[in-house]
């Protein structure tokens, strides 16, 4: 454990960090709440009289499209994540 | 060949794999045993938690449960999968940095409290025993259908085999087994949906043809489907009959209840890194979104199979209903099961099955001469008669079996190691003989594995009547007291141990209390289980999202009302925050 007291500038990294990665979860999670609660369930009677296909898009978005969403998500969270670790220097190694 | 004997040589061959595996990568240590030396790799940490993760009711009971519900069913597509995000950016790569075994410990720690890390114990038992029971159940039912043998049998068999490895292995010889686990349950899932998408939309992937024409150039397959089902009184496919907010309820409460599940949480221990954990999430739910995204084009799919093979023809056209006397041979062979039951009410040798519960429906039978929709289905049937259904050849059946079974046996696995680790590490090594050696340790850990083996064969031989109803009590419960005080933990500073533990014992008490005064377990539930009784509209299933909301108002208020927590747990807390710096493993 470091001695935060010796490096001010290391507790400010460290709060720039933190604020960096809940910007990130927090439109990762926007985009999480809009294409699952939103897409698939509260707009889903409106979206449902688009077709693509022989889908209706509100259905589409709840038994398909919000899982492939998820799954790109969590990958640009990790993608971008390690980015703000090596900005901030935090990284491991 | 016979099918029987074809079924026990495959079956017989993964068990052989799965032994092979756990004796191969047996845990030496208690660092192996708990969180299989901390070196697993993001990718194969991520099948291994899909397997982890998807039971024998995913497996079996979730396409079946999709093809009745239809809409409806998208609550445990979303919220089975939206999980893993809260569960990625939320919890895994802070809880991996924190770097030690369990997660009570990880609450203990962090609310500087031996008794919110008892609490947390309890929360934690509770939620895997009733997901266990149902676990066994399930390989039971799986032997006695498949295999010939009486569910007795089926259960001693699974429990050897789990006991095997689990104590064996531990969670190095469980992960690699779940390896392979993975890819036999996601073969034997897919191989006959793909087949069935080809017979029916000419279409490889199910997840295209679900949304594409029907080969006999009727119309779009969710399209018919709507048609098909709403002639017979039944509600439209692609619409819900339940509320938005109990959707709404019901998804948040899966979600948040499947980030809070202990033994998918410490999945994420075992890999080397802080990074590899936020991969490993990702990869895990690419593993299970194989499944998640085929499952609702089979029920689908098997639902209109079902129904066209029944009414072929035009709803009240006598002829249009299928003569008894000549229902294929699947249908004979799931009748012996029980899984379809038919009567002939009015006695005229043809089946009809229809939503007699609805009125206008029932009006207009009446004037076909109908008495009463005659059909009785079981919903698993949908994902077990499909190789079937599809004219599969045996070696998939069989396949089919491995695969409920790899299933069922690899939750019941992960289940059973948290229960031992909280066990072991938790109660023994944390609370009562904190003087022990690992290696004593490690035996305490066997031994709790294998009397939670014992007591999980128990229940599954003897299941409490209410093993069906139980899903909604282990997420609910998940959802309402760990879920909460893990999140604080990482993301608050102030947040205090007298908060937590009264937001945890507040979120607990309340869901369980909501579920029991409607389902009644083990008593007789104090109201009925219709939604003019529930509150806001909110069904059992979806009440512990309220739970949540409750445990955090409530540690919120009593964490500013306490004295803020000490200077080392707010160390603790910026520690864990970013990924560099040693991870505390092994500091005991």
């Amino acid at each position: 454990m470091k001695n935060y007291m010796e490096s001010t500038d290391e507790a400010m990294n460290a709060e720039s960090h933190w604020s960096a990665s809940i910007k990130l979860i927090l439109g990762c999670l926007f985009v999480w709440f809009i294409v699952s609660y939103g897409f698939g369930i509260i707009l889903v009677d409106q979206l449902n009289t688009i077709s693509i296909g022989g889908y209706q898009l509100g259905f589409w978005f709840a038994q398909q499209g919000s899982i492939y969403t998820f799954v790109v998500l969590i990958f640009f969270y990790a993608w971008r994540m390690n980015r703000i670790d090596h900005e901030h220097g935090v990284n491991e190694e | 060949m016979d099918l029987t004997l074809l079924t026990y040589i495959v079956v017989g061959f993964t068990f052989t794999l799965y032994i092979g595996i756990a004796f191969w990568s047996r845990a030496g240590s208690t660092g192996e045993f708990y969180i299989a030396g901390g070196g697993v790799h993001p990718i194969a940490n991520g099948m291994a938690t899909g397997a982890d993760w998807m039971s024998a009711a995913s497996f079996i009971s979730m396409a079946g449960l999709i093809a009745f519900l239809g809409y409806g069913g998208s609550v445990y597509l979303m919220g089975w999968t939206g999980g893993y995000v809260l569960l990625a950016m939320l919890l895994a790569p802070y809880l991996r940095k924190y770097g030690k075994f369990t997660v009570p410990e990880f609450i203990g720690d962090r609310y500087y409290s031996k008794t919110a890390r008892m609490v947390a114990v309890v929360c934690l038992i509770f939620i895997s025993f009733t997901y266990v029971a149902g676990q066994m159940r399930g390989v039971g039912i799986v032997f006695s259908r498949f295999l010939e043998v009486d569910i007795t049998t089926g259960l001693i068999v699974g429990m050897g085999v789990v006991f095997v490895y689990a104590v064996l292995g531990g969670m190095k010889g469980i992960t690699y087994t779940q390896v392979a686990q993975y890819v036999v349950l996601i073969i034997a899932y897919t191989i006959p949906a793909i087949f069935i998408s080809m017979q029916l939309t000419g279409q490889i992937l199910p997840q295209v043809g679900l949304g594409s024409m029907l080969s006999d150039g009727s119309g779009h397959l969710l399209d018919r489907l709507n048609t098909v089902v709403t002639d017979l009184g039944f509600s439209a496919y692609t619409d819900g009959n339940k509320s938005t907010i109990d959707i709404f309820m019901i998804t948040m409460a899966l979600m948040i209840g499947t980030a809070g599940l202990p033994h998918v949480i410490v999945r994420f221990f075992t890999v080397p890194k802080v990074r590899d954990a936020r991969s490993s999430a990702g990869w895990a739910l690419v593993f299970i979104a194989l499944l998640y995204t085929v499952a609702p084009a089979v029920g689908a799919m098997a639902r209109y199979n079902l129904t066209t093979t029944i009414q072929h023809g035009a709803v009240g056209q006598a002829e249009s209903n299928i003569v008894y006397e000549q229902r294929p041979e699947w249908f004979q062979r799931w009748e012996q099961t029980g899984l379809l039951k038919f009567t002939d009410k009015n006695g005229d040798g043809r089946i009809q099955y229809y939503n007699d519960a609805n009125p206008a429906m029932a009006a207009k039978a009446a004037e076909f001469g109908w008495k009463g929709s005659e059909l009785h289905v079981d919903r698993d049937i949908m994902v077990l008669a499909n190789p079937e259904i599809a004219g599969l050849p045996d070696w998939v059946i069989a396949l089919v079996a491995a695969g409920a079974i790899a299933a069922a046996l690899s939750t019941a696995a992960g289940l059973l190691l948290v229960i031992s680790s909280a066990i072991s590490h938790d109660v023994f090594k944390g609370a009562l003989t904190p003087d022990m050696s690992e290696k004593q340790e490690l035996m305490v850990g066997r031994s709790a594995a294998a009397v939670a083996i014992l007591i999980a064969g128990y229940l599954g031989y003897n299941p409490p009547g209410f093993v069906a109803q139980v899903v909604a009590f282990a997420f609910g419960l998940a959802a309402a007291s760990l879920f909460p005080a893990i999140l604080m933990g990482i993301f608050s500073k102030t947040v205090t141990r007298e908060g937590a533990i009264v937001g945890m014992l507040t979120g607990l008490v309340f869901t369980f209390g909501y579920i029991l005064y409607f389902k009644g377990i083990f008593i007789t539930p104090m109201a009925k289980n219709v939604p003019e009784n529930w509150l806001f509209g909110i069904s059992p299933e979806g009440i512990g999202t309220v739970g949540a909301v409750l445990n955090f108002a409530v540690t919120y208020v009593v964490s500013k009302a306490t004295a803020a927590p000490p200077k080392e747990v707010q160390d603790l807390v910026e520690h864990i925050r970013v990924p560099s710096g040693a991870s505390r493993a092994h500091v005991h």
